[in-house]
C-alpha cells in the first residue's frame, strides 16, 4: 500500500533498482515468453471459418492516415478504412466525391497521421455509431460513420500544432475533443522569432459539439492556455463527466532541444477542464471571437459530393481574462503522457513517462481541494493545486516509461511500459503492481475490450508494439509494427497471439461486435441515391459536352458498361466519368480504369455513384476496363474511348451493344 | 509435441461439428437435380417467398403498371431486352413461357432459383451469369408483373 504521506516523491531512490529488472526484461527472448500452452492458446483464438469474430478492433494507422478494422480475438484483418490518406485502392482522395474531404485552410493535404480512434459513447459506454479519429499533423478530426465504414466528414481545427490531445469523446459524446501539442502563436500565421515563445505562444483545447442525431462536428471554443505541450486527453465519466484531463509537458516552455530542456521540471500538470461550466461560459457571452481559417468537409444526403465549407473565426475563452475558474492545474510527476479515467470516474491516472511512479489522482480529493481553495499558484489565472490534496497514490515500481493504461471493471489497471517495455497490472486499492508480462517490443498503447469505458467488457488486452525485429519472418530493415493479444480473464495476463498490423497502429478501440454488425449497410438503395450526376435509369445513359467539360452518364452491371464506345472526346477536354454501379446485391463491386488517367482507379459499390476526372492529352484509342472481379465474364467488361485533335470536328456519339 | 496433437485435437474435433450441419454447398456440387426436392408448386412456380397462387385482375391497374416500369426500368433494363437476348433472357414474352408467381420468384430469390430450380439451372448454364437479387420487395415484384403484363398485351 502505498498512499502517499509525504511531499516527497520517493521513487527516485529506486530508479537503479528498475533499470536493471527493465534489462532483464528487454533483453528476454521469446523462448521465454510467458503465454497459455500453444493448444489453449490457439483454441482461446480460434474462429472457425464462416463464423465472426466476438469484437470488432479498430486501429490507427499512424503515419498511414487510416484506420484499421480486425476482427478479435482472431486477429482476422477486415479492412482499412482510408481517413487522412489517398487510397488507390478505393480511390478516395482520387475521386471527386471524395477529393473534397482533404481541403484544408493549407491546401489540398492528402496524407495525415492518425493517433486515437475513439468510438462514440452513450452514458460511458461505446455505443458503436460512429469513431472519431485525430490528425496530428494537418489538424484535424474526422468522423467515420459505422454503417458503412466510411469517412463522413473531416474538421480543420484552426490554431493549432500538432493535435495529439484528440479526438476522445464525453460520455453522451457531447463534445469531442482537440489539444494542440506544438504551442504556437495563437494569432494566426503570426511571424515572429521562435524565440519569442513564452510571450507570443499559446496552446489551444478545442472543444468539437457532435450533433447527437447526425453525428456531425461544429467547433464550439477553444480555450487558450499557457504554452506547454498539451499530450494527450481523456473525458471524465460517472461523478467527473463533466470533466476532462489533459498532460502537459514542457512546463518548461522549451523551444529547442526538447529531449533535455523539457525534461528538467520534477513535475508538470494534468489539465483539469470543466467543459460544462466553460460551455456556460461561452454560452452566457464570456467567450471573445479569434481569428481562425479552417475547412469543414462534410456529406450531405446519401450520396453526392463531399461539401467544403470555409469558416474563419472561432470562440475563444482565454484564462487570462476570465475571473471565474473552470480549469485547474494538477501537478503531475513527470512529463506525463497518458491520462485515463478509471471505469468508476474517482481516479485519475497519468503516464508519468519520465517518472519512476504511477501518478492516481483522485476526483473527489480534487474537487474537496477546489472547495478548500488549495491552490499553491495561479498560471495566467489557472488555480494550481497542491499536489498532496489531489494525489490518491504512487504506483511504485512500475517499470521504466509508462505511458497509457485502461482497466478491467475488477478493480484492476493495466499500464503500458516503453522503455522496459512490458504492461503491468495493479490493483487499484492498493495501488501494488500484481502482475507484469513482457511487450515486444517497446510498447506505446494498450487497449481493453471496452477498458476505457464504464463497464469494460475486459476479456483481452492489445498491446501496440513499435518494433517487430526477430517477432516475424523477417521483412526488410523496416518492418510493420506489431500488436500482441492477451487474455486477461484470468489472475495472470497470458500472451495468445503476437501479429503484424498495418501502418503504426497507435491506439487502438474494440466494441462487442453486436452493437455494430446488424446495422451494416449491405448495399446504397437506388431509390435513394441523390448523387446529382447519378444513373436512375440505364435508359438515361449519355454523353454530355459543355465547352471542354465532357460528362459521362455511365452505367455498370455484370458484365458491361453503358455507353461502352465513346467517339468525339477532344485532347484538351475534362472528362468525368460517372459510373453509377445498378447492382443491389451485395459486395458485387465494378471499378473503372482507364489508360493513362492521372490518378487511380475508382471501385463503386452496388447503387453508389463516383466520379474519376480524366484529361487526356494524346490521341489514341483509350481502353477502359472494370477493375473488380465482379462476374464470369469480368474479363468482357470493357470499353474504347477515341480521343481525336483538339480542333477535330469528330461528333460526340456514344453507344452500346451494336456493332 | 503435446501441443502439437493438442491443436489438431481441437481443429479436428471443431471439423467434426462443422461437417454434422446440413450443408447445401455439397448437394451443389454434386449437381444433382433437385426435382425430388422440390414441390410441384415450386417445380411450376419457382422457390421463393411465393408459395401459392395469386390472384390477378383480367384489367390492367394502372398505377401498379406505373410503379412497375419505373422499378423495372431502374433495376432490371440493364440486363433485359424485350426482345432479344442481352446479359438474361427477353422478357416480352417471359408470361408465356412462366407463370407471374414463377416471375416473382426469379427476382425475389434469383440466386436460389439458379442454384436449385431446374429451370434456373438450365438458363444459367446457357447464360453464365447469376441475376443479383436486386433489391426488390414483393409488392414491387408483383408491380413488375402488372408491366409485364401490360407489355405482352401491347407490343
Ligand atoms: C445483372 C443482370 C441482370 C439484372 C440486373 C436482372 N436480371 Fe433477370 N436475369 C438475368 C440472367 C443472367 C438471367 C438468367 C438466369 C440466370 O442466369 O441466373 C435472368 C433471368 C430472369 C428471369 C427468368 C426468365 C425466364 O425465362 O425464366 C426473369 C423473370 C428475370 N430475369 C427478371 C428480371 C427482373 C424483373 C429484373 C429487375 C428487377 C432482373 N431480371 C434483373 C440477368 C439479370
Ligand atoms: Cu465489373
Amino acid at each position: 500500500m502505498t498512499q502517499i504521506k509525504s511531499k516527497k516523491l520517493r521513487g527516485i531512490l529506486l530508479g537503479a533498482g528498475f533499470v536493471a529488472i527493465a534489462a532483464f526484461v528487454f533483453t528476454g527472448c521469446p523462448g521465454q515468453q510467458r503465454m497459455l500452452d500453444t493448444g489453449d492458446a490457439a483454441q482461446k483464438v480460434y474462429v472457425a471459418p464462416g463464423e465472426h469474430d466476438e469484437y470488432y478492433g479498430f486501429f490507427s494507422g499512424g503515419y498511414s492516415g487510416q484506420l484499421s478494422v480486425w476482427g478479435l480475438p482472431s486477429a482476422r484483418f477486415l479492412k482499412v478504412i482510408p481517413v487522412f490518406s489517398q487510397d488507390p485502392e478505393t480511390g478516395y482522395g482520387y475521386s471527386e466525391e471524395t477529393k473534397p474531404l482533404f481541403n484544408t485552410s493549407y491546401g489540398f493535404i492528402p496524407w495525415d497521421d492518425s493517433h486515437h480512434p475513439h468510438i462514440s459513447q452513450t452514458d460511458g459506454d461505446a455505443d458503436g455509431r460512429w469513431i472519431f479519429i485525430n490528425a496530428n499533423n494537418t489538424p484535424r478530426i474526422a468522423r467515420i460513420d459505422l454503417v458503412t465504414f466510411e469517412t463522413k466528414e473531416i474538421l480543420e481545427l484552426p490554431n493549432t500544432g500538432g493535435n495529439h490531445a484528440s479526438s476522445f469523446v464525453t460520455s453522451n459524446t457531447e463534445y469531442v475533443i482537440g489539444g494542440t501539442r506544438f504551442s504556437i502563436p495563437y494569432e494566426q500565421d503570426l511571424d515572429v522569432p521562435i524565440d519569442s515563445y513564452s510571450d507570443e505562444f499559446r496552446g489551444a483545447l478545442s472543444f468539437i459539439k457532435v450533433d447527437e442525431n447526425s453525428g456531425k462536428m461544429d467547433l464550439e471554443f477553444q480555450i487558450v492556455v499557457p504554452p506547454y505541450n498539451y499530450d494527450l486527453g481523456r473525458a471524465g465519466k460517472g461523478p467527473s463527466a463533466d470533466w476532462v484531463f489533459f498532460t502537459t509537458y514542457n512546463t518548461e516552455e522549451a523551444h529547442t532541444m526538447l529531449e533535455v530542456n523539457a525534461s528538467r521540471n520534477d513535475k508538470d500538470f494534468i489539465a483539469a477542464v470543466n467543459w460544462r461550466k466553460a460551455a456556460e461560459l461561452v454560452a452566457n457571452g464570456h467567450g471573445k471571437t479569434a481569428p481562425g481559417e479552417y475547412y469543414h468537409n462534410y456529406y450531405e444526403g446519401n450520396q453526392g459530393y463531399a461539401i467544403s465549407e470555409q469558416k474563419n473565426g472561432v470562440t475563444i475563452l482565454d484564462t487570462r481574462e476570465i475571473d471565474e475558474d473552470f480549469i485547474y492545474y494538477l501537478p503531475t510527476p513527470k512529463s506525463p503522457h497518458g491520462v485515463d479515467v478509471d471505469p468508476t470516474g474517482e481516479y485519475i491516472v497519468g503516464g508519468g513517462k519520465l517518472a519512476t511512479v504511477i501518478p492516481v489522482h483522485s476526483f473527489s480529493r480534487m474537487l474537496q481541494a477546489i472547495e478548500d481553495g488549495a491552490v499553491v499558484e495561479r498560471i495566467d489565472g489557472i488555480p494550481v493545486l497542491d499536489y498532496d490534496a489531489t494525489i490518491a497514490g504512487e504506483v511504485e515500481n512500475p517499470g521504466l516509461g509508462p505511458l497509457h493504461t485502461e482497466f478491467d471493471g475488477r478493480g484492476y489497471a493495466y499500464t503500458s511500459v516503453y522503455i522496459s517495455s512490458e504492461i503491468v497490472k495493479w490493483s487499484l486499492e492498493t495501488f501494488e503492481v500484481v502482475d507484469r508480462i513482457d511487450a515486444y517490443y517497446s510498447i506505446g498503447h494498450l487497449m481493453i475490450t471496452g477498458g476505457d469505458t464504464k463497464n469494460p467488457d475486459a476479456r483481452y488486452m492489445v498491446g501496440l508494439t513499435k518494433t517487430a525485429k526477430d517477432r516475424y519472418l523477417p521483412t526488410g530493415p523496416k518492418q510493420n509494427h506489431p500488436a500482441q493479444l492477451y487474455d486477461i480473464s484470468g489472475d495472470r495476463m497470458e500472451l495468445l497471439l503476437d501479429f503484424p498490423t498495418i501502418g503504426e497502429p497507435h491506439y487502438a478501440q474494440a466494441i462487442r461486435a453486436d452493437l455494430i454488425k446488424d446495422n451494416v449497410a449491405q448495399i446504397y438503395e437506388m431509390e435513394d441515391n441523390d448523387h446529382p450526376h447519378a444513373l436512375r435509369r440505364i435508359a438515361d445513359n449519355r454523353v454530355e459536352r459543355d465547352g471542354n467539360v465532357v460528362r459521362v452518364f455511365m452505367g455498370s452491371t455484370r458484365s458491361h458498361f453503358r455507353p461502352d464506345n465513346i467517339e468525339g472526346i477532344r485532347v484538351g477536354d475534362t472528362v468525368y466519368f460517372h459510373l453509377t454501379n445498378l447492382e443491389q446485391e451485395w459486395d458485387v463491386v465494378h471499378g473503372i480504369a482507364i489508360k493513362g488517367a492521372q490518378n487511380s482507379e475508382i471501385l463503386v459499390a452496388p447503387g453508389q455513384t463516383k466520379t474519376m476526372k480524366w484529361e487526356p492529352n494524346r490521341t489514341g484509342i483509350y481502353p477502359f476496363y472494370c477493375t473488380a472481379f465482379c462476374s464470369a465474364l469480368h474479363q468482357e467488361m470493357q470499353g474504347y474511348v477515341r480521343v481525336s485533335a483538339a480542333d477535330s470536328d469528330v461528333p460526340l456519339t456514344w453507344r452500346t451493344g451494336t456493332n | 509435441m503435446k501441443s502439437l496433437v493438442t491443436i489438431l485435437l481441437t481443429i479436428g474435433f471443431l471439423l467434426t461439428i462443422q461437417a454434422c450441419g446440413d450443408d447445401e454447398t455439397t448437394d451443389r456440387r454434386a449437381d444433382v437435380q433437385q426435382e425430388e426436392g422440390l414441390t410441384e408448386f415450386e417445380l411450376e412456380h419457382g422457390i421463393g417467398p411465393i408459395t401459392e397462387r395469386i390472384e390477378i385482375d383480367e384489367e390492367i391497374d394502372q398505377d401498379l403498371l406505373t410503379k412497375g416500369r419505373d422499378i423495372y426500368e431502374m433495376k432490371c433494363e440493364m440486363c433485359h431486352n424485350m426482345e432479344g437476348r442481352m446479359v438474361g433472357p427477353e422478357l416480352g414474352n417471359v408470361l408465356d413461357r412462366r407463370s407471374p408467381e414463377f416471375v416473382m420468384n426469379f427476382i425475389l430469390n434469383p440466386g436460389r432459383m439458379a442454384q436449385d430450380h431446374p429451370e434456373g439451372q438450365k438458363m444459367l448454364r446457357e447464360y453464365m451469369t447469376v441475376m443479383p437479387f436486386q433489391n426488390v420487395k414483393e409488392d414491387e415484384a408483383r408491380a413488375i408483373v402488372e408491366y409485364l403484363r401490360y407489355y405482352a398485351e401491347h407490343n
